[in-house]
């Protein structure tokens, strides 16, 4: 087996190991505050994954996840961190309403696609700045994403409250029946009760994309070479400044792009707070997932199926049990993945 | 009959780390208060077997004795406390603090219950360093202080530890000529005062200066330990490299008239810049190369060499002056080091791990490193990997580049093997001009030879070649015309030939000849 097999296997036990292990000490606190650990994982194992609600719902809920670990992954390959996930991904999806509802007597074959380019073009947009900072006048990335979240979230707070809202209401009117994007209870009586939507489709040909970008083309390798080391690409006359910007913008449509499961799958409005938090969990989702697209895919899968099932031992135990077991799932995985690295490091000669 | 007691006696040692076997077996015996020199090229197992010594590696076996007593090190705490010191190479200080400070950390002398006396703690600092002539002022700060001065201060941190073995990696590495000279001066003074002292290097010239016995090791193994004076340059070479090595590579000096016929590659008329520190870097910078030339700039390291590089290679605008290429004027405000590549210009920067390579790239994508976008690596939308793969692995074969994997990262390679990668890529791309920085330092002897062979070939092929070294002998053996830069001025341009390394070496520091 290659050097570099070996590490990626090993590297794949670390993290089932890391999962194992963050249930096991969930157990133990759960113990410690008077509840059944077996009762609780029992529940959570049956409404999550021997119930089609609940895979459903998995899938629902890991779609934005998936959209906002990818676009921090990118900008991670660069050398970026993108905080501003939340923040893009507002703005995609206010972009997308408006798109939605304003245009007309459109067929779906274009509807549904300009209101999916609109959400990109919004994430693009809120990128864009942080971007231009970073790569012409070196104002750190994480200062200004985080910024631009409080923009992006007070600015289209004002829009909705002061011209855009269905009265009575604090969301947009309803985007145009042709842009709404087919729920997968139509296809399959599966999904029956399930808000889940084609957007998770969309959000697993962003995985293959981004993967395809990063390793296959020659502009994820200056991309890499960017983050990896920005002196020896720049010598190389790779134009780090430009590298930075577009890894933004690939970065920002992502994180846009996962505002349609709610904008055009879901409630088919933009509302206040429509993200629940997306944007910074894709910060974890990256994490977990080790920047890389099929990591984020199944990283953000887990915290899908989390998310839901806070919902499902609720009745049990307080669903902050759910936030805990989810922080050391975090602790666990990122610790674990060191100790993976630095052993195939010193053992298969291979730097992960 | 007693036994000989050895202040360090290896036997045996052995270690592997994974695949790699580091360490094959070694033997090394050190006198107490000699100057030993462990030689070998990178790679050979010099820092391991020293680091196994100083307790940051526990061997797989064999056996250590330090002061003829067995030791088993769980730490350098424990090799410390047996008297062995070591100096990294890369320096391990504090700079905002100040000597006396960076001395005593970890150590630090107490007033009362808790406060720090430094008062005393300067007092100790002073003492230490009159003992040994290292004349350092306790009371300055560790950022002002240069490079040589800055090496003086670890050996002094060493001592303070209580020293009596010091194990020195690679110590000339950073000196300047000049500052070598010091520093030699100053482990005879420790040798005077009892200390034994191992210093690790591939310089072989240094290990003839200053040592009294050497041992070269190759491919982990300890190939053999003689008295320096009982040997040579060539002898040492050999025994390090495992075949005879040749110094000087030949080359054809070029009749006045071949010159005058060549065409003038680059011109630079009256070059000024700034440093990043906003200080005078270069002033009145002019000269010319021609095809099929090597201009050697010699000069002690932060006299504008940097600079110089950097404009040339469109990384930094000059304040004025003008620069031509191939004929071509070039316009500053448009200069980028991608628009400078495309014209022909091939750069061997002298920090291979900064500049020079994307350590976790594997070998075959650092081969195409400026060219990813070059149509036969690439197509309309994704990379070409059958061609990087080919293309990588036929320039690791040309190059003799060691391990032969081009999946490997080029971090897992020796420093030299690196190197090959760096001068491979640049010469791959037939540059017309190529500006080679340091291409052979932390280089062993035997990729010396190779990187200097390919950059003659080069130049016989055709192209300009600006060389920079901080090694008087390599530009005074591969040079056709000799520069030297002395606080951002030439301060003189011959011909090979016509000047010796007295006179460069005079210039280097400044001087006026008569």
């Amino acid at each position: 087996m290659s050097a570099r097999a070996k590490t990626a296997l090993l590297q794949l036990a670390a993290s089932a190991a890391a999962v194992a292990l963050a249930f096991l000490t969930g157990a133990l606190i759960m113990l410690l505050v008077g509840v059944n650990p077996l009762a609780v994982y029992s529940a959570l194992f049956e409404g999550v994954l021997l119930n089609p609600y609940g895979l459903a719902q998995i899938i629902f809920k890991s779609t934005p996840l998936m959209l906002t670990g990818l676009s921090v992954a990118f900008a991670f390959r660069a050398g970026l961190f993108n905080i501003g996930a939340e923040g893009q991904m507002i703005m995609g999806g206010c972009c997308c309403a408006l798109a939605g509802f304003s245009l007309k007597g459109l067929p779906w074959l274009i509807h549904a696609p300009l209101c999916i380019i609109a959400a990109m073009a919004g994430g693009m947009l809120w990128a864009a700045l942080p971007g231009y900072l970073k790569a012409k006048r070196g104002a750190h990335e994480v200062i200004t994403t985080i910024m631009m979240n409080f923009i992006a979230a007070a600015l289209t707070n004002y829009f909705v409250m002061a011209r855009f809202h269905e009265p009575e209401t604090v969301h947009t009117a309803s985007i145009m029946p042709s842009a709404f994007l087919p729920r997968l209870a139509a296809l399959s009586s599966f999904f029956k009760g399930s808000p889940a939507n084609a957007a998770f489709f969309i959000g697993l040909a962003a995985c293959a994309l981004a993967g395809w970008l990063l390793w296959k083309t020659a502009l994820g390798y200056e991309i890499r070479a960017v983050g990896l080391s920005p002196d020896a690409a720049a010598v190389s006359g790779i134009s780090v400044a430009r590298k930075t910007m577009s890894a933004f913008l690939i970065a920002g449509a992502l994180a846009g792009l996962a505002s349609v499961n709610f904008v055009m799958g879901y409630k088919h409005y933009f509302e206040e707070d429509f993200t629940g938090g997306a944007g910074f969990m894709g910060i974890a989702v990256a994490l977990v997932g080790q920047n890389n697209p099929a990591g984020v895919l199944a990283a953000a899968l887990l915290f899908g199926a989390l998310s839901h099932g806070t919902l499902v031992i609720n009745a049990l135990v307080p669903k902050d049990i759910v936030l805990i077991l989810q922080a050391l799932l975090i602790i666990f995985v990122i610790t674990f993945d060191g100790i993976a690295r630095r052993y195939a490091a010193a053992n298969f000669g291979e730097k992960a | 009959m007693t036994e000989q007691i050895f202040a360090v006696e290896l036997r045996d040692i052995s270690i592997r780390f994974g695949k790699v076997t580091a360490n094959d077996s070694a033997s090394l015996r050190v006198e107490k208060g000699e100057i030993h020199a462990l030689v070998g090229e990178n790679g050979a197992g010099k820092s391991t077997l020293m680091k196994i010594l100083y307790g940051m590696y526990s061997p797989d076996s064999g056996m250590m004795k330090v002061n003829g007593a067995e030791a088993h090190f769980s730490g350098p705490r424990d090799a410390i406390a047996s008297g062995i010191g070591m100096v990294h190479q890369h320096f391990m200080l504090v700079p905002p603090l100040t000597v006396a400070e960076n001395v005593v950390l970890g150590q630090e002398p107490v007033k009362g219950c808790c406060a720090f006396d430094s008062g005393r703690a300067r007092e100790l600092v002073a003492q230490i360093s009159r003992q040994y002539g290292f004349e350092l002022d306790p009371a300055a700060k560790v950022e002002t202080l240069s490079v040589g001065e800055q090496q003086r201060l670890e050996i002094l941190k060493v001592l303070f530890r209580g020293a009596e073995i010091l194990i020195l990696d690679e110590p000339t590495a950073v000196l300047t000529p000049q500052e070598t000279t010091s520093f030699f001066a100053i482990l005879r003074k420790l040798k005077a005062q009892g200390k034994t002292v191992i210093i690790i290097t591939h310089k072989l010239r240094e290990v003839m200066a200053v040592s009294d016995t050497v041992t070269v090791m190759r491919r982990g193994k300890t190939v053999g330990t003689v008295r320096t004076a009982a040997t040579n340059e060539a002898g040492l070479a050999q025994m390090m490299v495992g075949r005879p090595v040749v110094f000087q590579v030949e080359r054809r000096l070029k009749t006045e008239r071949e010159i005058a016929a060549s065409p003038v590659v680059l011109s630079l008329e009256g070059i000024c810049a700034k440093s990043d520190r906003w200080l005078d870097a270069l002033c009145g910078i002019s000269f010319e190369i021609r095809a099929g030339e090597i201009f050697g700039v010699a000069g002690v390291e932060g006299n504008g060499q940097s600079e110089l590089i950097e404009i040339i290679t469109g990384l930094r605008r000059p304040q004025s002056g003008r620069l031509t290429l191939s004929g071509q004027l070039m316009d500053f405000e448009e200069n980028s080091p991608a628009r400078m590549s495309k014209l022909g210009v091939g750069h061997v920067p002298e920090d291979r791990h900064r500049r020079g390579l994307v350590l976790d790239y594997s070998v075959r994508d650092n081969m195409v490193l400026g060219r990813q976008r070059e149509s036969q690596f690439c197509s309309a939308l994704s990379r070409n990997a059958e061609a990087v793969a080919a293309f990588g692995d036929r320039m690791i074969e040309d190059f003799d580049i060691y391990p032969a994997d081009g999946e490997l990262a080029a971090r897992a390679l020796s420093g030299g093997n690196q190197q090959k990668i760096v001068v491979a890529r640049e010469l791959s791309r037939r540059p017309k001009l190529l500006v080679a920085s340091q291409p052979t330092r932390g280089v062993d002897v035997g990729a010396i030879e190779f990187i200097h062979r390919k950059i003659i070939e080069a130049r016989d092929a055709g192209a300009a070649v600006l060389l920079l070294s901080a090694e008087l002998s390599e530009i005074m053996s591969l040079s056709d015309m000799i520069g030297v830069i002395y606080h951002g001025a030439l301060a003189g341009v011959f011909p090979a030939g016509s000047v010796n390394e007295d006179k460069i070496g005079l210039l280097m520091a400044g001087g006026k000849l008569p």
